[in-house]
C-alpha cells in the first residue's frame, strides 16, 4: 500500500466517524457522540494477521488496517475511482464475500458548487463508482446500496479547494456487519 | 369621490401541533445597491392607529425592494398628510416626487379598518382610495396588499409583495446537521417552521393553488418526495424508490408533478398523475437529467442536463419527445427558473469556481443574457410569480443567505436568518385572496 502517512491519519478518523455512525444509524436514529478517542490506541494495535489467510470477521472492520479504510475521494468533477483507493476495495469485496449476511450502505457526495440537485447526480455516480469496484472485486450487488446525499451532508464548509476535496466522496457504511 | 370598501379575507393559518412549530426568529434585511432611475414615491407614515405594525413602512419597504421605485426617508418630510384634503401637491412637486401614497388605521372589531389613497403629483389627481379591513395579526398582509395595488396602478403589473417564499435552513455540521423547512412571507417576516428534520431536506416547490409543498427529505435513510398541506401539516409521501427521489415541480394545472427518478440506474425526469399515481419516464438518457421545470401553460419542460458533456438546459415536450438544448452562454447552467410569460429563463450559471444568476431574455427574439448576481457561489434561482423579482441563495463565509433582486439586476435585497445556513428559496405563486 503506498498511502502516505497524513491519508492514514485522515482515513483513521473518518474510518472511526463512519463506523460510529453505522452503530448509530442501525439503531434508531441520531447524536453520534464524537468518537475520535478510542482511534488511536486501536491503530497502533492492529496488525494484519496475515499468516492465517481466514474469513473477515465483524471486528476486523474496527482492527483491520485496510478495512478501516471507509472514505473515498474523488477529483473535481469526477466519478472515476483513483488507484490509491483499490486496495480498500478489494478487502471491503472480500469482507464482502466473507460474509454473505453484510450489508453495506454507499454514501456518495458532492462539494457545495452548483446547483444540489445536480449535486445528487454526482454523488450517486460516485456512489455507483464504488458499487463496481466492489463487484468487480467479487461484491455481491445485493449486498451495496448507493444512496446520494449530493452536497447535503459535508463534513466541513469553507469555501476552498481544501474543504471541497473531503466533501466529494463515498462513505461505507455497513448497515449490517 | 367614491371610496370602494373591500374586505379582506385573510387566510388564517391554523398551526396543527405535529409537523408545524412557530419560529420568532425573524429575517433581518439589507438594501444592497440602489436604482436612479426609479420612481419617486413618497409613502407618508399612516396615521391614526394601526396598532404594532408600520403599514407605510412596510409598503415603503416593499416598493423600495422592487427596484423601480424609491422612497424619501420619512423623517425628512416636510409634512405628513394621512387623508386626501390634507395634501397639497406643490409640496411634492417641489421635493420632485411623481407620486404620494398616504393613509390611515381605525380600529375596529378584532383589528382595522385601513384607508389609503395614491396621486399622482404632475396630474394632482388620485389614483386609487380603498379601504381594508383585517384583524390585528394580518396588518402587514394590508400593507403587502396595499403595495400589489401601488405598484399595478403605476406600472400596469400586478404587484408580488403579498405572496410568500418557501425555503430550507440548516444548523450544524455533518450528521448532527438540523434542518427546517420554512414558509415565510415574501420579505422574509412572520417565518414558520413547516417541517423539521434530522435528515436533509431540499427542493421545496409551491402547488399553484399556494396551499401545499412538495418537497425531498432524506428521513428513512434514503430521499424521498412528499407533498405537504401548508395550513393542516397534514402530507403523503409521493415517491421512495431506490436511488434518487428528487427535484419535484408541480404542473401549472396542479395535477402532476413533474420529478427526477434514478430507479433506472441513472437521473430521468419522470412525471407522476397525481390522481392516478401513473409515473411517465420522459427523459432515458445515461446522463444526469435533473431540475425540471414547467413552462406556464404546461406544454414543455426545462431540464438540467449534462448529456452534452457538461450540465446545461434543454427543453422537451412536456408529453414526451427529443429535447433541445437552450443555454449556449457560460460552461455550467443548471436550476432553471421561468418568468411568467416563460421569456426569461433564470440559471445558475459556473465558470470555474465563480457561480453566478443568469437571465437568458428571449423576449426580443434571440437569447440575450445579463448576470443577476455578483457570485461567487449563488445558486437556486425563483421568479417572483409577476416574474419582475427573483429569490436566490448565496454564500457568505460559512452561511448560505438569501437575495431577493429586481429582474433588471439594479436592486438586490439580502434576506438573512438570525443564525444557520438558508437556502433553496421558493417563490409562491399568487395567494388567493
Amino acid at each position: 500500500m503506498t498511502v502516505s502517512l497524513s491519508h492514514v491519519g485522515r482515513f483513521l478518523t473518518l474510518a472511526a466517524l463512519a463506523s460510529a455512525v453505522a452503530v448509530g444509524c442501525s439503531k434508531k436514529v441520531k447524536e453520534t457522540p464524537p468518537a475520535e478517542t478510542p482511534v488511536d490506541s486501536a491503530a497502533t494495535t492492529a496488525p494484519v494477521t496475515s499468516t492465517t489467510p481466514g474469513a473477515y470477521t465483524p471486528a476486523d472492520l474496527d482492527s483491520d488496517a485496510c478495512l478501516r479504510q471507509r472514505v473515498v475521494y474523488f477529483d473535481l468533477d469526477q466519478d472515476a475511482l483513483k488507484p490509491e483507493f483499490q486496495a480498500a476495495m478489494s478487502c471491503h469485496a472480500k469482507y464482502l464475500r466473507d460474509r454473505p449476511s453484510a450489508r453495506l450502505r454507499l454514501e456518495g457526495s458532492a462539494d457545495e458548487r452548483g446547483s444540489r440537485e445536480y449535486n445528487m447526480g454526482l454523488g450517486e455516480r460516485r456512489g455507483n463508482a464504488v458499487s463496481s469496484a466492489l463487484q468487480a472485486n467479487g461484491g455481491s450487488a445485493s449486498q451495496l446500496t448507493v444512496v446520494s446525499y449530493g452536497e447535503e451532508r459535508p463534513v466541513c464548509n469553507e469555501s476552498g479547494e481544501d474543504c471541497w476535496s473531503k466533501n466529494r466522496r463515498v462513505e461505507l457504511v455497513y448497515s449490517e456487519k | 369621490m367614491k371610496r370602494i370598501a373591500r374586505r379582506l379575507l385573510v387566510p388564517l393559518l391554523l398551526l396543527p401541533a405535529c409537523a408545524v412549530l412557530a419560529q420568532s426568529r425573524s429575517l433581518e434585511i439589507d438594501i444592497v445597491g440602489g436604482n436612479a432611475a426609479a420612481l419617486p414615491i413618497t409613502v407618508v407614515p399612516f396615521g391614526g392607529n394601526c396598532g404594532e405594525t408600520d403599514v407605510g413602512g412596510v409598503v415603503r419597504a416593499d416598493l423600495g425592494r422592487s427596484g423601480q421605485f424609491r422612497s424619501p426617508d420619512p423623517a425628512s418630510l416636510p409634512e405628513r398628510p394621512t387623508q386626501g384634503s390634507e395634501v397639497a401637491y406643490p409640496t411634492w412637486r417641489m421635493l420632485k416626487q411623481d407620486y404620494l401614497l398616504i393613509g390611515r388605521c381605525v380600529p375596529g372589531g378584532d383589528g382595522y379598518r385601513t384607508e389609503y389613497e395614491l396621486f399622482d403629483v404632475a396630474k394632482q389627481e388620485r389614483l386609487l382610495g380603498f379601504a381594508l379591513s383585517a384583524p390585528a395579526g394580518a396588518m402587514r398582509d394590508v400593507a403587502h396588499q396595499i403595495s400589489d395595488a401601488v405598484y399595478e396602478k403605476i406600472l400596469g403589473v400586478p404587484g408580488a409583495f403579498w405572496t410568500r417564499i418557501a425555503y430550507v435552513t440548516a444548523s450544524g455540521l455533518g450528521r448532527n446537521t438540523r434542518y427546517a423547512l420554512v414558509v415565510a412571507d415574501s420579505d422574509g417576516y412572520n417565518p414558520r417552521t413547516v417541517v423539521n428534520s434530522t435528515e436533509p431536506l431540499l427542493s421545496p416547490s409551491w402547488s399553484p393553488d399556494g396551499r401545499r409543498l412538495a418537497y425531498v427529505s432524506f428521513e428513512g435513510g434514503n430521499s424521498g418526495i412528499w407533498i405537504q398541506d401548508i395550513a393542516t401539516g397534514s402530507r403523503d409521501k409521493v415517491t421512495s424508490f431506490r436511488g434518487i427521489n428528487g427535484a419535484p415541480a408541480f404542473s401549472p394545472d396542479g395535477g402532476r408533478l413533474a420529478m427526477t427518478l434514478s430507479k433506472g440506474g441513472n437521473p430521468d425526469i419522470y412525471v407522476m398523475d397525481l390522481g392516478s399515481k401513473h409515473l411517465t419516464q420522459l427523459t432515458n438518457h445515461f446522463g444526469i437529467d435533473t431540475e425540471p421545470t414547467w413552462s406556464h401553460d404546461g406544454a414543455t419542460l426545462y431540464f438540467t442536463s449534462d448529456r452534452g458533456g457538461r450540465p446545461q438546459i434543454y427543453q422537451m415536450p412536456a408529453s414526451g419527445g427529443s429535447a433541445t438544448r437552450v443555454s449556449f452562454d457560460g460552461s455550467y447552467n443548471a436550476s432553471p427558473s421561468l418568468s411568467s410569460d416563460d421569456k426569461k429563463l433564470a440559471t445558475a450559471q459556473g465558470a470555474g469556481n465563480t457561480y453566478r444568476i443568469a437571465l437568458m431574455d428571449r423576449s426580443t427574439g434571440g437569447a440575450r443574457w445579463s448576470m443577476l448576481s455578483p457570485g461567487s457561489l449563488d445558486e437556486s434561482p425563483s421568479f417572483a410569480p409577476n416574474g419582475a423579482m427573483l429569490l436566490y441563495a448565496a454564500r457568505e463565509g460559512r452561511r448560505g443567505v438569501l437575495y431577493a433582486v429586481s429582474a433588471d439586476g439594479r436592486v438586490r435585497q439580502r434576506l438573512t436568518l438570525g443564525d444557520g445556513d438558508v437556502r433553496e428559496p421558493a417563490w409562491s405563486p399568487y395567494r388567493k385572496r
